[in-house]
């Protein structure tokens, strides 16, 4: 009897948490590296078109990104319900825009100034009228690569 | 005389925590996944120097109207019908075989009141100021479509494989110079036999 009665005050032994901070670390480090900033609050509403033909926007530095969409629900009071632009944080008007590039483009460094590439993102249901001014505005500033930023999927789901 | 020994133990016990606080910051603020989009170049602003006089047939014209509805070549036309349309259209190949425009690798009808050769083919797009981008979106969809199924059908002739494949693998930064280097001239050359004409006039106001 008393073979099996041996251990039977002996403690729980404690599990040895000396590897965790390694492992946590480990993690971060990964988190770390793989993470963009989201580098500003989205103002408008901004679900994109789906397409299948895509391609990948690789290198995030070389890329401007332009927001356009109906204004949010806080800001349908002061900005109406018409689609509108948006640049960094705030709304503006489709002729700020080629100022608004070469902003961006001269904060690049010289290198990539001639291989940036502007993405479009736009909410599904705004109009062609707005994306024209904004090509209009892109073409005077001879920022004249674009990439209509879209999910992927069926093409066809637009037009519902 | 104090007790002299080794230096005492920094205490490392709250090290994970710290740790787990930055961790779980990053783990919010993370956003992996990359933008894909349609790739597009604007026509540049000055005209130029010399007009092109451009023949009616080798023009396919696309207008959407503020409905979404589509004229193609002055036909109504359904939407999922466009790309099997446009191919029609840049593979047609409609010189005349001994002229300098002959196209050698088209598939298409070879009639003589369309395109002569995908070289000398465009597509224009037009559309309304109350167009929806979704709409506008599916069409340039339909139409890069188009233009990658000829190359890809082109790139299995000739290489084996898919155009978009290896179009990926060269954009791809990642991919060694040498074979990038050898992709290159492959990509190259498929674009020379389907060059994307694909022209965007101002959008009409009324």
């Amino acid at each position: 009897m008393s073979k099996f009665n041996k251990k039977k005050d002996a403690a729980l032994p404690a599990v040895n948490t000396a590897s965790l901070p390694d492992i946590v670390f480990m993690l971060l480090f990964f988190f770390m590296t793989v993470t963009v900033m989201k580098d500003s609050t989205l103002k408008v509403e901004n679900v994109l078109p789906n397409a299948t033909e895509i391609k990948k926007l690789e290198k995030k530095d070389r890329v401007i990104y332009i927001y356009v969409g109906k204004p949010t629900r806080e800001y349908e009071k002061t900005y109406g319900t018409e689609s509108k632009i948006q640049l960094n944080d705030k709304f503006a008007d489709a002729s700020e825009v080629g100022d608004y590039i070469l902003m961006e483009r001269a904060k690049k460094p010289q290198e990539l100034q001639n291989v940036l590439t502007t993405a479009l993102k736009v909410d599904k249901e705004a109009n062609m009228g707005i994306i024209s001014d904004i090509k209009q505005e892109l073409r005077k500033v001879n920022a004249l690569k674009v990439n209509y930023t879209t999910y992927e999927g069926d093409a066809f789901r637009n037009l519902q | 005389m104090p007790k002299r020994g080794a230096p005492p133990e920094v205490n490392a016990g709250s090290m994970a925590d710290i740790a787990f606080l930055l961790l779980i910051f990053f783990l919010v603020t993370t956003t992996i996944e990359t933008d894909a989009g349609l790739d597009r170049m604007l026509p540049p602003i000055e005209p130029p120097d010399t007009d092109v006089i451009i023949k009616q047939k080798n023009i396919f014209q696309v207008s959407i109207n503020r409905d979404g509805q589509l004229l193609a070549d002055e036909e109504l036309t359904d939407i999922k019908e466009l790309k099997a349309k446009a191919i029609a259209f840049l593979d047609n190949g409609g010189a005349p075989s001994g002229s300098p425009d002959y196209c050698s690798y088209c598939k298409g009808k070879r009639d003589a009141s369309s395109s002569d050769s995908p070289a000398k083919a465009i597509i224009s797009l037009k559309n309304d100021r109350e167009t929806k981008y979704g709409t506008y979106i599916t069409v340039q969809n339909e139409l890069v479509g188009a233009y990658n199924e000829l190359r890809n059908r082109e790139a299995q002739r000739l290489f084996k494989r898919n155009f978009t494949d290896m179009e990926a693998e060269y954009l791809n930064p990642e991919t060694p110079d040498d074979v990038r280097e050898e992709l290159k001239e492959k990509v190259k050359r498929i674009q020379d036999l389907f060059p994307q004409k694909l022209s965007e006039a101002e959008t009409s106001s009324n």
